[in-house]
């Protein structure tokens, strides 16, 4: 048993890289690599939400941050979408000659595969730091994110100049390594480096959640003010998970992004970072392996629920978010980890009944 | 000046709407501590209230039809309060003492009801009506066999998801007949048309026209603000509400029914939100996605002017109101035209709306930075709780 639960994560990346990509379509397969995808931004919102208690309503903007990185070198580097002056063509239509001097470094790919994390991170280093360190938190900290969500979101969509405003950035009609982006040659290897990231987004996750440092942030989770008056200081502890948070939800978005072709504003749309957390709720926050299948199981029931009935989703997502929240707290690993499963069980006579309370003045010895 | 005058008017009045918006707000969040993000939809349902209303008087004509605007004014308070009593009797008063999961529920609801105007029809309500009585059956007939089983709550459970197929079912077959399955206001926007005597301008200040409607809502708010005032600190209900608020284990030792404060208070929250989306309706045509425009600037005003201060609320309001028309509309350049260009160009890059918010959004940040609890913030040593 032991040797079959070591075994169960290298099953299961085979089953990824190899089974999958054998078994469906390219369109299906395309599909499975964005829930990967956003499977790391989810690992990232567990790591500050499910461990240290910082619900951010505002990954949109990491997220969104590092699909831009990616997108435009991508844009930059095709010759057959450029325009006059060797810059993307959207620039001449808002009469744009020179490229913006901000974009003039993502000419780079080895500066633009750095930046996608880079930026997203220390813009979630400073924004975090600025918020810490004045002690806001709880729900002013949640409020304050989204509102610096609505700060990218509306610096995004207004300037056209820069950013081609609410159009977005479009990756798949770019050209890498002289193959199209939305090739489905591409797409596959896009696939595979996702299923590769994966992995070492959750090592990453459980690096900074175990030792000392993952107990100092599930101190600061359970009572801050506590920890506090031990003599820790908590906004470096937090500002550090936080700017991790960024740089996964970067990588994330990047990897996204050249997968489902474009980056727009709606990536920061207030929406789409609290579904984030909904994928987290769903899978079980605290746990890592929760967030994985949270992202992925609720995407795949997206994709279903909107083929078939594409004005129901609304319906089912909203009623999602109550039932979790209110019915399946853990989520659906923790309900199976945390003996919610066994409970069920026990509830229809098929396991016994967990033995609760030692009867310790009946008999003297400990029960199990 | 004139302009610079009639630009404080026009921030004055989107001050207002925000502040009508944000007061109901102030109540849920200031007072019971509940992040109520599905506000927006509230004001969205009041929004459509007074279209029905409108749609229903328009046959009548003449001066009935005037008149109008005052009864659903207080026909959307009645139908958001009511269906924020029912919101909080089934859900909020699981989720009390926990604001963030507070925050992810009332995100569900908010969805669910912005869907639920856009597809809603006969067909529709009927097979929720068939969904929710089979429920009830179902689980009233399971409870007289089951209910001392440990199993029950699955059973139970499984019996509300067989109703909700069976109205899934009922939908369906009800969408089959014609007439029943158009939906009622659909995906697009709907119109309200002002009542005349709002329309026109009512009179002059010297040479600045004072407009009908930017005057009615700056009043409307005003009046709401003084009810909603009176109501928490000289009346009854408000003295329990305040209590709870303060004390809600001693309260309840001392007699105070908390279950119906806290469904009273989210009520009168509620229908403050309904109110101010039957103004809203005044300024242009509002659609199913009204209420994702003013939730994160409603939080932002409660939060900027210090949570569970109504004056607070009143200053950021009318603050964020001024800075968003002064900046946004570019007045400053017309007014000051010799200033040096680096200020020139800066100005120049915010005069937009969605630019001028980005300013509001980064002004208040940078003042949480020095004032982090608000302007007026809560004394007391429970605020770190």
């Amino acid at each position: 048993m032991k040797l079959f639960q070591r075994l169960v994560p290298w099953i299961l990346l085979a089953i990824a890289l190899f089974i999958l990509p054998a078994a469906l379509d390219d369109f299906r397969l395309n599909l499975f690599g964005r829930y990967f995808a956003l499977s790391i931004t989810a690992l990232a919102i567990d790591l500050i939400w499910g461990y240290t208690g910082l619900l951010s309503l505002g990954q949109g903007i990491f997220f969104a941050l590092g699909g831009y990185a990616v997108a435009m070198n991508l844009m930059l580097n095709t010759k057959s979408q450029a325009g006059g002056n060797g810059i993307p063509k959207f620039f001449e239509n808002y009469g744009v000659d020179q490229l913006p001097f901000f974009w003039q470094p993502f000419w780079s790919p080895v500066f633009s595969l750095i930046a996608l994390w880079v930026i997203p991170a220390a813009v979630a280093g400073v924004v975090g730091w600025l918020i810490f360190r004045n002690r806001i938190k709880g729900v002013y900290f949640s409020i304050i994110t989204q509102a610096a969500l609505m700060v990218f979101f509306h610096f995004f969509n207004g300037q056209q100049k820069l950013f081609d405003g609410t159009n977005g950035l479009k990756t798949s009609t770019s050209e890498l390594f002289g193959q199209l982006v939305g090739s489905p040659d591409m797409q596959t290897w896009f696939y595979r480096l996702t299923v590769l990231l994966l992995p070492l987004a959750f090592l990453v996750c459980r690096y900074f959640t175990s030792g000392r440092f993952g107990d100092a942030l599930i101190a600061i989770r359970d009572d801050e003010s506590r920890l506090r008056f031990a003599g820790f200081n908590p906004v470096p502890f937090k500002t550090i998970v936080f700017l991790v948070a960024g740089a996964l939800c970067g990588i994330s978005g990047a990897l996204y992004t050249v997968q489902s072709g474009i980056v727009s504003p709606q990536y920061m749309s207030i929406s789409f970072s609290i579904e984030m957390v909904i994928w987290v709720a769903v899978g079980g926050r605290g746990t890592l392996v929760g967030p994985i299948i949270g992202a992925t199981v609720v995407n795949y029931l997206r994709s279903l629920v909107s083929e078939a009935l594409p004005e129901a989703w609304l319906f089912v997502q909203g009623a999602l978010f109550i039932f979790v929240v209110v019915l399946m707290p853990d989520g659906i690993y923790g309900w199976i980890t945390k003996g919610g499963f066994r409970t069920f069980l026990a509830a229809f006579g098929i396991a016994k009944k967990a033995k609760t309370y030692p009867q310790i003045d009946k008999e003297a010895v400990p029960v199990d | 000046m004139e302009l610079f005058f009639s630009q404080i008017l026009d921030g004055l009045s989107i001050g207002s709407v925000l502040l009508l918006a944000a007061t109901g707000l102030a109540i849920v969040f200031g007072l019971m501590g509940v992040i109520n993000l599905a506000h927006g939809e509230f004001m969205m349902l009041g929004a459509y209230v007074t279209y029905v209303v409108q749609s229903a008087f328009k046959p009548m004509g003449g001066v009935i039809f005037e008149l109008y605007f005052p009864i659903s004014l207080v026909l959307a308070f009645i139908v958001t309060a009511l269906i924020g009593v029912l919101l909080e009797k089934t859900l909020i008063r699981q989720l009390y003492g926990r604001p963030l999961e507070t925050l992810l529920a009332t995100w569900g609801v908010s969805l669910i009801l912005i869907q639920l105007i856009r597809s809603v029809s006969t067909a529709m309500t009927l097979g929720i009506i068939v969904g929710v009585v089979v429920g009830f059956l179902l689980s009233k007939l399971l409870g007289a066999k089951y209910s001392e089983k440990p199993f029950f709550t699955y059973l139970n459970g499984l019996g509300w998801a067989v109703a909700i197929g069976i109205g899934l079912v009922a939908v369906n077959l009800f969408d089959q007949i014609r007439p029943l399955a158009k939906p009622w206001f659909g995906p697009r926007n709907i119109d309200v048309t002002a009542p005349k005597w709002l329309q026109g301008s009512w009179g002059m200040i010297g040479t600045i026209e004072l407009p009908g409607l930017r005057i009615f809502i700056i009043l409307l708010s005003a009046l709401l603000l003084v009810a909603t005032y009176w109501f928490l600190n000289k009346s009854v209900w408000g003295l329990r509400i305040r209590a709870v608020t303060q004390n809600r284990q001693m309260s309840n030792c001392l007699g105070i029914p908390t279950d119906r404060v806290d469904s009273i208070t989210f009520g009168i929250g509620s229908g403050l939100a309904g109110v101010a989306g039957c103004a809203i309706t005044l300024l242009g045509s509002v659609g199913p996605n009204l209420g994702a425009a003013y939730i994160v600037s409603c939080f932002m005003v409660i939060v900027l002017g210090g949570v569970g201060n109504l004056l607070g609320t009143v200053l950021a309001s009318l603050l964020l109101g001024i800075i968003q028309s002064v900046i946004g509309s570019g007045t400053l350049l017309t007014i000051f035209p010799d200033m040096p260009l680096a200020a020139k160009g800066v100005i120049e890059f915010f005069a937009t709306t969605s630019m001028s918010l980005v300013l509001v959004f980064i002004f208040i940040i940078v003042f949480l930075q020095f004032r982090p609890n608000g302007m007026f913030p809560q004394k007391g040593r429970s605020v770190d709780a």
